[in-house]
């Protein structure tokens, strides 16, 4: 604990989390050398959010903070995934115009 | 320069709040509010670069392969080490090591001129061979003819990095604004709320990369 009651991460901590991004950098690199077809953008972005899920919890201190900022965060990603989804379904079910632009 | 000499400023909360806790609280409040409105911003392109390359992945691909990605992944390395040396730059202040911390602030904000090197490097051989979006567009190679609308790859590639890149340029500037005042022997245990909402919009650029690598360098 600080003098102000926050949570300090131990230092060994951070170097882990450092560590652990700079692994899942090289993985994400080798994966992209082989081909899975159209699994290909799918595993980069599970490996990207495994990286970014320990960005969050650590570097930006959420495992530790009051639960409303993870709850806010997750908020701005459902919206997203909202966004998203409408798009895909409306791009996806278009039939074919016969004058296209 | 010295901060060894500079005695402690004592910081009392702005008198509109309660106590500090309550200031501290407040102001990570609206930065994360900030941050999700920067994840709307960058999500809206996101989403239309995966719905266009679901679309035209051959395109993507031929597009995605003008790109080093080893100057992606150096890159990648390069702000993944920046959010490491920002976040101990917190964790100095916590422990009020006031001389560790500045460098640990030094040395981030040296990882985003890195960046941004890498990043001119990329740019101007982009210009150079004339792979630039829509009307800009004037490379003439076989992948040209192959694909008619390859300038869109580099339309959502010029769009997502220049915007990503404004934001490093802008944290940059947080940064030194940070450096000043730590200086000024104004951050430690007891006040580093600056450091603390700068550092979550470092982060939240790092985190942006890390999805940008990926989707541009390497899947295409």
């Amino acid at each position: 604990m600080g003098s102000n009651g926050h949570h300090i991460i131990p230092f060994d901590v951070y170097i882990k989390i450092f560590a652990a991004l700079i692994v899942l950098t090289v993985i994400t690199v080798a994966a992209a050398q082989v081909d899975f077809g159209a699994m290909n953008v799918v595993i980069a972005m599970a490996i990207a959010s495994v990286k970014a899920g320990l960005v969050l919890a650590f570097f930006m201190h959420l495992k530790y903070d009051d639960k409303l900022y993870a709850v806010m965060f997750g908020t701005g990603i459902f919206f997203l995934v909202v966004l998203y989804l409408f798009c895909f379904l409306d791009i996806h079910s278009r039939i074919p115009v016969s004058n296209p632009l | 320069m010295s901060i060894a000499n500079t005695a402690p400023k004592p910081y009392y909360h702005a008198h509109h709040y309660d106590s500090d806790e309550h200031e501290y609280n407040t102001s990570k409040l609206g930065t994360w509010t900030f941050l999700i409105t920067e994840i709307l911003m960058f999500g809206g392109l996101f989403v239309g670069y995966i719905l266009f390359h679901s679309k035209y992945p051959e395109m993507f691909h031929a597009g995605s392969k003008f790109l080093d990605w080893k100057m992606g992944a150096l890159n990648t390395v390069v702000l993944i080490f920046s959010s490491l040396t920002m976040a101990l730059s917190i964790y100095y202040a916590q422990k009020n090591q006031r001389g560790k911390m500045l460098v640990n602030l030094y040395i981030t904000l040296a990882c985003g001129a890195i960046f941004m090197i890498v990043k001119y490097l990329e740019y101007s051989h982009k210009i150079h061979m004339g792979t630039l979006p829509e009307k800009f567009f004037h490379y003439t190679g076989p992948e040209a003819t192959e694909f008619s609308n390859l300038a869109m790859y580099f339309g959502f590639y010029f769009t997502m990095t220049g915007l990503h890149g404004s934001h490093v340029l802008a944290g940059m500037g947080l940064i030194t604004w940070l450096i000043i005042r730590a200086h000024r022997g104004e951050f430690d245990s007891k006040y580093y709320t600056p450091l603390e909402c700068v550092g979550l919009f470092w982060h939240l650029v790092d985190l942006i990369w890390i999805y940008l690598f990926p989707l541009l360098y390497l899947v295409g």
